[in-house]
């Protein structure tokens, strides 16, 4: 009876600790997204709350702990489902898994709100996301400002099979093309966004163009491979721009060694995911696509109230 | 001999006892949230727990005859996994009929639990240190097989039925889970392979005296663990519609931690089937209930190990009471 007698005394305090959270008037929109621990979600998170506060509706957040975990964030949504939601906001880790739920909430009249990477499917009403390519153009207009809009560049990117890989590759290279005739992108490699593979290359190719001006990378680890080539070679001419951030990006940036990077604005992407769940549930209107932004930061910058949320160690 | 009886009868009553009382505190723990969330006594939400509960039940299942013999098994999760990626081989990238798959997938589980039980009882390597090493060799090998992506089953629609085709309105994993639960308690309860469970953890060194061929037994224990980790793996595989191979580190301990809430002793030689299935419900239904009453995430894992921590320590309190 010990054991009986404890469980519903930490029940009960834990009841009492959420007890607020079922004032039933309220709208409901339940959130399940891709991770839960790592600093981007939480800041997606904290994104959610905000909208939560300004649309007064009552959400829940929660993610698996890390992006393998494509069982646990199924029963996590199958959960969801069961508290009759009046809107469900979802990042999948795996659509297809996923897919007889979404399903059943379209059959059951929930809208759901794709967020992130989103959901491969025609049946979340928008997505609320960073645009990859208008982020990567902005890069290039970045670097081109900082080799004085000629010269040679290079660029390492993840993958070339990945959505966010090919449109952060695109977006750089075309506005380069389009709009900086004098720039000339003299290589593209793929580094899996692995740090030393990245490393090699960014090595090999700084070897190969002894006048290369200006290096992009387009996501953390190749960011991090362009630096660490960069202070292995002794080229701190080289004019750098990064994607994303972390400890690495965040150090070589305010050592000077990279000039600035791209971050996409998760504490965004949570709140228009909140705000497009409460105007579907209104029955308004909604785009395919919500661009959630993204800023572009620098030693100068980065410590501001409003970057310093979206940057994580 | 009397002696004998009469500690084995006492055994028996304090291991029903320790299953009432666990059993009661599944029964408190519905009533609770019953009364706490309109949203979870419903049938959907009641499916929701018996399907989640079917695969960690089943790694439960498992690794409780090798618990009862003082082994212990880490490599359940991947092993699982490594049955979901056989499967997923035989079926998308061989193209082979169903049947053979799962199959496939039954015999990856049975091998690896196989491997784990010559190395334990020929090699006389730990049980700890044996099968942490087939845990990663098996999450690696997953990986390597599988390319690291997950392989899908889109051109056998037919194979999601095995685990979320409905008889009565209830997905076949709960009956698959809870029909290996029955078997399993049988062999366990009423066949020579349970007495010598039973025996091997009690005093291994007077079963091996008394003529049997304990390395023999050892291996067919641990190879009967790894089915059902290939069990749970074509389950896993059916209802996620694919074979993951990045997933399973983790879930070992949840299995554990089922095991031993059951009132199965990590020292061996008591344990029983009925009191894990209990242990697996405890667990899944704990972690259901605090999502439906939305509890932060943070605090949900704080009381599912306070749960835990306070479940062994009364079954501790209980045993020196018994003493």
């Amino acid at each position: 009876m010990k054991k009986v007698s404890l469980l519903l005394v930490l029940l009960a305090v834990f009841m009492a600790f959420t007890g607020t959270a079922f004032a039933q008037d309220k709208p409901y929109v339940a959130i399940v997204s891709k991770g839960f621990q790592h600093q981007f979600w939480q800041a997606v998170r904290q994104g959610a709350e905000e909208a939560a506060q300004d649309y007064n509706v009552e959400i829940t957040y929660e993610g698996p702990e890390s992006e393998s975990q494509v069982a646990v964030q199924i029963d996590m949504l199958q959960t969801a489902m069961d508290k009759d939601p009046d809107a469900l906001v979802f990042a999948a880790l795996d659509t297809q898994a996923a897919l007889p739920l979404i399903e059943e909430a379209e059959s059951k009249e929930i809208p759901i709100i794709a967020f992130d990477s989103g959901v491969d499917s025609d049946i979340p009403v928008t997505t609320a996301a960073t645009d990859n390519y208008a982020a990567s153009a902005y890069a290039a207009d970045k670097m081109a400002e900082l080799i004085g809009y000629q010269g040679k560049v290079a660029v390492i990117v993840h993958d070339q099979t990945s959505v966010t890989g090919v449109e952060r590759r695109d977006g750089f290279l075309d506005r380069m093309k389009n709009r900086y005739p004098e720039i000339e992108v003299v290589d593209v490699q793929y580094g899996g966004g692995d740090h030393l593979k990245s490393t090699d290359l960014a090595k090999s190719i700084m070897e190969a163009n002894p006048d290369l001006d200006g290096f992009f990378g387009a996501n953390e680890g190749s960011a991090v491979g362009v630096v660490n080539g960069i202070m292995e070679l002794g080229r701190e001419d080289i004019a750098t721009v990064g994607f994303d951030s972390g400890s690495i990006l965040l150090n070589a940036i305010r050592n000077g060694i990279m000039d600035g990077a791209i971050t996409q604005n998760p504490v965004g992407i949570g709140y228009r995911a909140v705000e497009a769940a409460v105007k579907a549930m209104n029955g308004e209107e909604l785009p395919e696509m919500i661009d959630t932004g993204f800023y572009y930061y620098n030693a100068r910058n980065m410590d501001s109230e409003i970057l310093q949320p979206l940057l994580y160690e | 001999m009397d002696a004998n009886a009469k500690e084995k009868k006492k055994l028996i009553s304090a291991d029903s006892k320790q299953k009432l009382l666990a059993f009661s505190s599944l029964i408190m723990m519905i009533i609770v949230f019953s009364f706490a969330s309109p949203h979870f006594a419903t049938f959907s939400n009641f499916i929701g727990i018996l399907i989640s509960t079917a695969v960690t039940g089943l790694l439960a299942i498992g690794v409780t005859f090798i618990i009862i013999t003082g082994g212990i098994d880490l490599s359940v999760g991947t092993v699982m996994t490594f049955g979901s990626v056989m499967t997923g081989v035989i079926i998308t990238f061989m193209g082979l009929p169903l049947w053979m798959g799962v199959l496939g997938g039954l015999l990856a589980g049975t091998l690896a639990g196989t491997v784990n039980g010559a190395l334990v009882a020929k090699l006389k390597i730990p049980p700890f240190i044996a099968t942490l090493g087939m845990m990663m060799v098996a999450e690696g090998l997953n990986l390597v097989i599988s390319g690291t992506k997950p392989i899908y089953f889109m051109q056998t629609p037919v194979f999601r039925k095995i685990a979320m085709g409905k008889f009565m309105n209830i997905p076949h994993a709960v009956f698959v889970f809870l029909g290996a639960a029955f078997i399993a308690g049988i062999i366990l309860d009423k066949t020579v392979f349970g007495k010598y469970t039973y025996a091997i953890g009690s005093n291994e060194e007077a079963v091996r005296l008394s003529g049997v061929n304990v390395d023999k037994w050892k291996i067919a224990i641990y190879a009967l663990g790894g089915f059902f980790n290939g069990l749970a793996g074509v389950i896993m595989a059916s209802r996620l519609n694919s074979a993951q191979p990045a997933l399973g580190a983790g879930y070992e301990l949840e299995a554990i931690a089922a095991v031993v809430i059951g009132g199965t002793s990590l020292s061996g030689g008591k344990g029983t089937i009925l009191g894990t299935i209990i242990g697996a419900f405890i667990m899944s239904v704990l972690t259901n209930g605090l999502r439906i009453l939305s509890i932060p995430q943070e605090w949900q894992t704080v009381i599912t190990g306070a749960i835990v921590i306070i479940a062994v320590y009364t079954d501790i309190l209980r045993r020196k009471q018994s003493a």
